[in-house]
């Protein structure tokens, strides 16, 4: 699970977390659940359908599977898959059964779209054939999911166990029960992105706080946007000293060191310095979490596929992808896949 | 050619009665609602905010220590021009609570409150915060043509995942209570469970079945008593999402779209133009915060680059230093100021104002007033 304060960048990091996991050799299912289509963005590929579509393949057999999840196309598969309630879901649908579950009684939104995650988490690869098969491999060796943002993660990531407390018994409990029982499990990591500034930083720590008091596993804060990693080192000089070095410097190549020019030249200096005082408190804030902290640098040139690919090798070389499967280490670039 | 958003001018005009803040998460619309209601208020409008879900330090700084769902004067304010500031947070449950109390008998209500699926709905699940800012800002409107206590509702939009979800709210309320789904879900349990038998036919013999399959007898009927328990307050409930609804379309609403200079957050605020031109709400324009200021000027970027290598080569690495950052900053600034320019090429006649990112987040009302004068430009 990837969450963060909304314009955080939890898209970009989710992207580049399921493409460093495939670039590991991992099948991923990277799902959004949101309606933003923020993937095929990110991506550069056509708008995602409501069905699991490959985005990107490497030849060593890891795969990134794109899915938008729908609720209402969740609701009509589900219907199906379980019930096999073909003819009765167009029926539903005629109704406004489907509507008012997906928009108007929306708690049941959430179970349909955590759902239909629930559901690719446990597919074998050839459930067609052996339904009750539980010996062949599962179909993703990871799952991404660009969860929605902190100020309603709690409330998401809860609603099986809301529902199941709503219904005492039946199925919808027993589903309410098995959603929870996997987002509660160790198998279910949740990593927050913020960046280096106060509301993100706060809504981070109250998250992590709330989830942690749900009993769920947190991975690890993606510190987006860093600046400290890429900030100039200046030497601790005073800044009235700044100005005579300058002003002694600049002539030597060429720039004629105005006052102006000089003063302006410090006031940045100051200014950056004073920021990255400012952001240093906030990084102190997010290490009393003790959770490990990744940090990926501004990208002045926004998100496409080729800054996905530079993220995704700087959460690799900082350990975020590295507990893929055994399954990926050992396969030759002669995959089957 | 686009012209500059005046929103001094929006809020002096005494025909603005609403403003509404909306945008996508993280670019300031929260911080720039409050600064517009400061704004306004200490220029002689008498003005209550309402805020849907603020930063801690921000709801300080406005006097919001509770959430109480009932408007507070703010403290500190310069009152000299004659105006005033109210302000509030948003209790979606408590607002919930209060349209059940004033729309039902009190046995009824009170079977309603204790109801499984109602206490659900009401507290925890997403979508019902989109329902409750409507209703509330109808309440306030309300109040203000009842009473006078104000003359401008500014609020902020709920931070869901299309933030104008709330356009939506009435439009979905008509269309569940007109249709065919509440009549056949509340018939069972008004008649004792024969209505469904008079109203048979396959199609909802069908649907019966199988809303009895997957929900199970028991959470059925207790949606059955919710939505039937419902079913009379929902009329008013709609009425009043559809006045809402009109009411923001009318000439004294004011749509204030808020982005950042950032691809995604300016390709979020084209979204939020269009959909509002689609629905017919006056937009006043766009306010696109946290511009990088700009650097100092007279030392391009390329040229500072070319110079600090030399400098660096020279042993001179504290001035090379300052000149890289030099560099970098020009190039941000020129990437947002390209970026704002073609969005707003790319939306020609909409009043767009930028804003220079602030050096710290805002924590009182000092703070607030910074960003209010930034606004007016």
């Amino acid at each position: 699970m990837v969450t963060g304060k909304g314009g955080t960048g939890k898209t970009t990091v989710a992207a580049a977390l399921a493409l460093a996991l495939a670039g590991r050799g991992a099948r991923v299912l990277l799902a959004e659940v949101e309606d933003r289509q923020g993937i095929s963005q990110a991506f550069d590929v056509p708008p995602l359908p409501p069905t699991e579509v490959p985005i990107v393949s490497y030849d060593h057999g890891g795969q990134v599977v794109g899915l938008a999840v729908d609720a209402k196309a969740a609701l009509l598969e589900y219907l199906q898959l379980f019930y096999r309630l073909g003819r009765a879901g167009g029926v539903l649908e005629r109704f406004g059964a489907i509507d008012f579950a997906t928009t108007i009684a929306p708690g049941v939104r959430d179970v349909l779209l955590i759902g239909r995650v629930y559901e690719a988490s446990r597919r074998r690869v050839d459930a067609k054939h052996h339904r009750h098969s539980d010996t062949s491999p599962l179909a993703y060796d990871a799952i991404v999911l660009d969860a929605p943002p902190t100020g309603r993660i709690g409330r998401f990531l809860t609603v099986g166990s809301e529902v199941a407390g709503l219904a005492r018994m039946g199925p919808i409990r027993a589903q309410g029960d098995s959603v929870n029982e996997l987002l509660t499990s160790p198998a279910t990591r949740i990593h927050m992105v913020t960046l280096l500034e106060e509301m993100p930083v706060q809504e981070t720590i109250d998250a992590v706080d709330e989830l942690r008091g749900l009993g769920m596993a947190m991975g690890a804060i993606v510190v987006n946007q860093a600046r400290l990693a890429d900030g100039e080192d200046f030497p601790d000089a005073d800044l009235a000293d700044w100005v005579d070095t300058l002003t002694a410097d600049l002539p030597t190549v060429g720039i004629a060191p105005k006052p102006a020019l000089v003063t302006g030249l410090v006031e940045q200096v100051r200014d950056h310095a004073a920021r990255e005082d400012l952001e240093h408190t906030h990084l102190d804030a997010l290490q009393q979490l003790e959770l490990p902290i990744v940090s990926v640098p501004a990208l002045l040139d926004g998100i496409d596929p080729d800054a996905l690919r530079e993220i995704a090798g700087l959460l690799t070389d900082q350990g975020m992808a590295g507990r893929t499967t055994a399954r990926s280490t050992g396969r030759g670039t002669g995959g089957s896949r | 050619m686009s012209t500059t958003l005046d929103l001094d001018a929006v809020l002096a005009d005494r025909h603005t009665r609403i403003v509404v803040c909306c945008g996508s998460g993280g670019v300031g619309k929260t911080t720039t609602a409050a600064a517009l209601a400061l704004r306004a208020a200490e220029s002689g409008r008498r003005v209550c905010v309402l805020t849907i879900d603020p930063a801690r330090r921000l709801a300080q700084s406005l006097g919001l220590v509770e959430l109480d769902n009932t408007p507070r004067p703010v403290a500190g304010l310069d009152t000299s021009a004659g105006g005033h500031l109210d302000a509030m947070m948003l209790d979606m449950k408590r607002t919930f609570d209060e349209v059940v109390l004033a729309h039902a008998s009190p046995d009824h209500a009170a079977q309603i409150l204790a109801n499984p699926f109602y206490q659900a709905v009401s507290s925890s699940f997403a979508g019902t915060q989109e329902y409750m800012a409507m209703e509330k800002l109808g309440q306030l409107r309300a109040q203000a043509d009842r009473d006078g206590r104000w003359d401008l509702v500014v609020v902020d939009t709920p931070p869901s995942r299309s933030a104008l979800d709330f356009l939506d709210a009435p439009k979905r309320l008509g269309s569940f209570l007109d249709g065919r789904f509440i009549r056949l879900i509340s018939a069972p349990a008004k008649v004792g469970g024969r209505g469904a038998l008079r109203l048979v036919n396959v199609g909802i013999g069908l649907v019966s079945k199988t809303l009895t399959t997957v929900l199970g007898g028991e959470m059925l009927r207790d949606v059955q008593t919710f939505v039937n328990a419902l079913d009379t307050m929902f009329g008013g409930f709609r009425d009043r999402a559809d006045q809402t609804y009109a009411l923001l379309k009318d000439g004294g609403t004011a749509f204030v779209v808020v982005a950042a200079p950032e691809r995604d957050a300016l390709r979020e605020a084209s979204y939020f133009v269009a959909r509002l031109d689609s629905d017919g709400m006056p937009l006043a324009g766009v306010v696109v915060n946290r511009l990088a200021p700009e650097p100092v000027a007279g030392l391009s970027a390329a040229r500072a680059r070319a110079a600090a290598e030399t400098l660096e080569d020279a042993g001179h690495a504290g001035s090379a230093a300052v000149l890289i950052l030099h560099a970098r900053l020009s190039d941000l600034a020129a990437r947002q100021r390209n970026l704002v320019r073609r969005f707003t090429a790319g939306h020609p006649g909409i009043p767009v104002v930028t804003v220079a990112a602030l050096a710290q987040d805002v924590h009182d009302l000092d703070g607030l007033r910074e960003v209010g004068a930034g606004l007016a430009g």
